[in-house]
């Protein structure tokens, strides 16, 4: 087990120079540069003041030499600073945004996992029921709804039509003056769209994950044994066969770590809410490549930490992979 | 000439037309096909005639979908977007499943450090955030709807590369490999005549879902206004005007986004169909 796991720990370093060689490619061979940008509006820019800017964001440099001034801050977990007008360390920005973005995707992923698996396990139970097909019915439908046209609908029908929930933004006008309770009162009407509709976009694909996972085991030897003993069905399912189903399901949870701080730029720019995506969303769109960069480099990281974490957590669940490739 | 409804083609394809769902879902999409093609003699609008007379105007006999916010129909609208959607799901794919196809074949078949230089690549692909890194891209480029489709492609291909690779290793060492090999064919020609058609078939079902998943990545840049520019319709766009207008004209919102889910649902459906169709372990 422990060297299964310092392998893998080692294995992470080639595949991390990877991800912020790609990063950096990527974002450098676009054409077109942050500087243009900046400038193309104002023909009076000279082209001495121009190459002053160039070389103050240090883009007047061969390619290699800035990948590996880059690579070198990285290292010291800095990912300098943000081309913006304000110029601040994107550490900073990108921290400050941290919190809203992980409240809102901690509460859709419980809400996540602890829909699916019920509604997994009674698909799964009730094969070929009515209930199993009136799920995957629904299963097929939120796999192909487009997630910004189904909020685009409920802010039509709850915020446009019967003015039930805000939709758009974290605070009314006027929050400061609320009472705490009428704080948080407002807080979560303004969440309720968001989440609900992030936690459907995924349901779809983990119930319909766990159904398959619990159908496997129920039809293994030992569930027919259990049955044959003349265990209630209650016994079979919620104690025999529900703990090897829900296995695969952690792996799940270890996938769904980038996403929790990653954020969704749609979403974000829907709901105009200030979190990881929308200033994603901002750096792309002003060329700022220290912040782009940051954020795919830290989204891809987390997802390489998600997945070791994952096999970690399988691999102590489950003896057979322990020992298997310990 | 192998019996009717005896050789493996034909067997796939009773499987697969016993399955109605499935089968609904191909007919949907050939008619989306007939009516993105045919839009012209369809409709009796032209998509970007601008009529400021009738701005904004619920369904109706003459305008079925209502018109947007410069008059023009929603309708006709639509129906020329399916062909921005359905051009973007195959030339996306196309370009995902060649690359994935030539990585995991030269990678199945070669080993050894290639085959570990080409598989930590695609662990490395596999670790972005996929629509951060398209944004990324597309953001930087001028907007057109080839570099939408070459883009997705480009950061698709991963899944395809796998699995072909692992058909690759078990079809290498079957005996009508070695038997090649023994005749003196070339590498080559064990690859290209041998082991890739035998390779294909996950590779069908992962296509067809892959087209649903382009379909949707472009309607959301679309969406997001750095996908397919105006006045070119596409769903996508089509709904960004839903969102400034969403206040008065719900029309804007809810045909498009249905077309989408609908073409995507299809695309789903015909993809699973497939899938259980090539599984012989599924007899019906």
């Amino acid at each position: 087990m422990v060297n299964y796991l310092i392998k893998r720990i080692i294995m992470l370093f080639p595949l991390l120079l990877g991800i912020t060689l790609i990063t950096f490619t990527v974002i450098h061979l676009a054409p077109g540069e942050p500087v243009e940008m900046q400038t193309a509006m104002s023909p009076k820019v000279s082209a001495a003041s121009r190459a002053r800017l160039r070389e103050f964001y240090g883009l007047d440099k061969p390619l290699h030499v800035q990948y590996l001034r880059w690579l070198g801050h990285l290292a010291h977990l800095d990912f300098g600073r943000s081309f913006a007008p304000d110029n601040r360390p994107v550490t900073d920005k990108i921290v400050e945004r941290i919190p809203i973005t992980l409240k809102l995707n901690v509460i859709a992923l419980i809400l996540e996992f602890g829909l699916a698996i019920p509604i997994g396990i009674l698909a799964a139970v009730h094969r070929d029921s009515l209930l199993d097909r009136g799920i995957s019915v629904f299963v097929f439908v939120g796999f192909a709804v487009p997630t910004f046209w189904l909020a685009l609908l409920c802010m039509y029908i709850f915020g446009v039509k019967y003015s039930l929930l805000p939709i758009s933004g974290l605070h009314s006008l006027g929050y400061e003056r609320l009472s705490a309770f009428g704080r948080f009162w407002d807080f979560t009407k303004h969440l309720i769209l968001p989440i609900s509709i992030a936690t459907f976009g995924s349901l779809a694909g983990l119930s319909r994950y766990m159904r398959s996972t619990m159908l496997e085991v129920l039809s293994q030897d030992y569930i027919t044994t259990a049955r044959a003993k003349g265990l209630r069905e209650r016994v079979v399912i919620y104690k025999h066969a529900l703990k090897n189903a829900l296995l695969p399901v952690i792996t799940l949870l270890g996938f769904s770590l980038p996403g929790l701080i990653g954020g969704s730029v749609i979403f974000e720019t829907i709901f105009a809410i200030p979190g990881m995506g929308q200033l994603f969303y901002q750096g792309v769109m002003a060329r700022d490549y220290p912040l782009v960069m940051g954020i795919l480099v830290i989204g891809a990281c987390l997802t390489l930490v998600g997945n070791l974490l994952a096999d970690v957590c399988y691999a102590v669940a489950d003896p057979r992979i322990r020992h298997g490739r310990g | 000439m192998s019996e009717p409804g005896r050789g493996p083609f034909q067997e796939c394809w009773r499987r697969f037309t016993a399955n109605r769902f499935a089968v609904a879902a191909l007919c949907l999409i050939v008619a989306l096909f007939v009516l993105s093609l045919g839009a012209s003699l369809l409709t009796p609008y032209d998509p970007d005639a601008i009529d400021a007379w009738h701005v904004l105007l619920p369904p109706s006999a003459a305008h079925f979908f209502g018109t947007d916010e410069l008059g023009r129909d929603v309708f006709t609208r639509v129906i020329y977007g399916a062909r921005v959607s359905l051009k973007v799901g195959f030339v996306a794919v196309g370009i995902a499943v060649a690359i994935g196809t030539v990585v995991g074949l030269i990678s199945g078949y070669y080993g050894g450090w290639v085959d570990t230089l080409l598989m930590r690549l695609v662990d490395i692909m596999l670790c972005f955030p996929t629509f951060f890194l398209i944004l990324a891209v597309i953001a930087m480029l001028e907007p057109s709807i080839w570099y939408i489709m070459v883009i997705i492609g480009l950061t698709g291909w991963m899944g395809v590369a796998r699995l072909v690779r692992a058909e690759v290793l078990s079809l290498k060492s079957r005996d009508f490999v070695s038997a090649a090999r023994v005749l003196g064919a070339s590498d080559r020609r064990i690859i290209f005549r041998h082991i890739l058609p035998n390779a294909l078939s996950p590779v069908l079902v992962s296509a067809t879902l892959g087209v649903a998943g382009a379909i949707l990545t472009e309607s959301a840049l679309s969406f997001l206004g750095i996908g397919v520019q105006p006045p070119t319709p596409s769903w996508g766009n089509i709904l960004t005007s839903g969102k400034d207008y969403i206040e008065f004209a719900w029309w804007l919102s809810l045909f498009p986004g249905l077309a989408i889910l609908v073409t995507v649902l299809s695309y789903n459906l015909v993809g699973e169909g497939i899938r259980d169709a090539l599984d012989p372990r599924k007899q019906r």
